[in-house]
């Protein structure tokens, strides 16, 4: 893939994040903060699939803005052809093995297994 | 370890006695950089490269430093001069306001000696980014008297960036290059821009493929330190982001 549209996805995930994200504080807000982070509520939260989703959006636009800023950082410290691979394919790796736990966690509360 | 040296000349009604700290380093003996200081008589006039030369002719003629047109126009007297990449010949030493003025070999250069670096990878870059204007070959062999016009305002969007002498100066002053090794650097960038932007190339989709790269434009983190320290009025980090808006749509 060529970096500008890596670059282009890059800047497109930070701007949505901030959007979803001021919507998922602004619903968090709805609550006090202790009664938010109570195991019944975050549980009725997974099950409210509108909000369940907004939460899975969010998770992938961060993961996939995440490890591709630490790539280019990793990129920019240290040069190196199996090093540059390396660094590429380990971050690729780690979002989507972000992206799937996260996704667990969305899925297991929704089939019943929390 | 600082050694300071004396000069024994008449100063003048108006001359001001300064330390000037020179960098000495020989890759080849030395594993350290050392400073020796000098007190060298200036005037309000001398610049920095008058008073190195004066080291080089009344102390220790083996002070390494390159240079040749002393106006600011062949741009290879580029170095730090207190703290800060300048040209030696277009920086006054009463400009510094400092009664001490340290110079040193330009960040970011492989040092060859004391103040001469290696310009070996600016040209590479330079070069990679095809700094010629691309056209069809019919368009010009075909008629060598064709002339190629350009309205005023055409001019205005690249002209500047024809005042680099390719000094150094931005790629030294800037951070991304001190850590990325294969970044490709304000100064080719700007040069891609500059014919990327002249109304007579046919070349913009090559040059912007070719800084489209993991060490290419996006690498810019737009400090603009590049643009304070041109001797030449140049601005790379505007010429930077206005290839970033071709490439990502804003421009065409």
């Amino acid at each position: 893939m060529r970096e500008s549209h890596i670059m282009k996805i890059h800047y497109a995930t930070a701007l949505a994040a901030v959007g979803l994200v001021a919507v998922h504080i602004l619903m968090r807000l709805t609550q006090g903060f202790a009664e938010s982070l109570e195991y019944e509520n975050v549980v009725a939260n997974y099950q409210f699939l509108p909000y369940a989703g907004l939460l899975e959006i969010i998770l992938i636009l961060l993961s996939i803005h995440g490890f591709n800023g630490l790539r280019v950082i990793l990129l920019e410290l240290k040069q190196g052809r199996v090093y540059e691979k390396a660094v590429s394919y380990g971050c690729l790796a780690g979002m989507i093995a972000l992206i799937a736990y996260g996704s667990r966690t969305i899925f297991m509360v929704n089939m019943g297994m929390m | 370890m600082a050694q300071a040296y004396e000069i024994d000349e008449k100063k003048t009604p108006t001359s001001k006695t300064i330390t000037l700290r020179i960098a000495r380093f020989n890759p080849e003996h030395d594993s350290d950089t050392t400073f020796m200081d000098f007190s060298v008589n200036v005037e309000k006039w001398t610049t920095v490269l008058e008073a190195i030369l004066d080291v080089k002719q009344h102390f220790d003629h083996s002070v390494a430093v390159r240079y040749s047109c002393r106006q600011a126009t062949c741009g290879s007297c580029g170095m730090v001069i207190n703290g800060k990449p300048r040209l030696a010949c277009f920086t006054k030493v009463s400009e510094l306001n400092s009664d001490t003025v340290t110079v040193e070999p330009m960040h970011n250069f492989p040092i060859i000696r004391d103040l001469a670096v290696r310009f070996d990878r600016l040209f590479n870059t330079h070069h990679k980014v095809k700094p010629y204007l691309i056209r069809d070959d019919s368009e010009i062999t075909s008629n060598t008297t064709k002339e190629l016009l350009q309205s005023p305002e055409e001019l205005e969007q690249f002209i500047q960036f024809s005042n680099c002498i390719k000094c150094g100066l931005c790629n030294s002053a800037c951070p991304t290059m001190a850590t990325d090794s294969s970044f490709v650097g304000p100064q080719a960038l700007a040069q891609a821009y500059r014919y990327v932007a002249d109304s007579r190339d046919k070349g913009k989709d090559t040059r912007l493929k070719i800084i489209d790269e993991s060490h290419g434009i996006w690498r810019c983190h737009f400090a603009g330190s590049c643009s304070q320290v041109c001797p030449k009025g140049v601005d790379p980090a505007m010429g930077i982001q206005f290839l970033r808006g071709y490439m990502l749509g804003f421009r065409s």
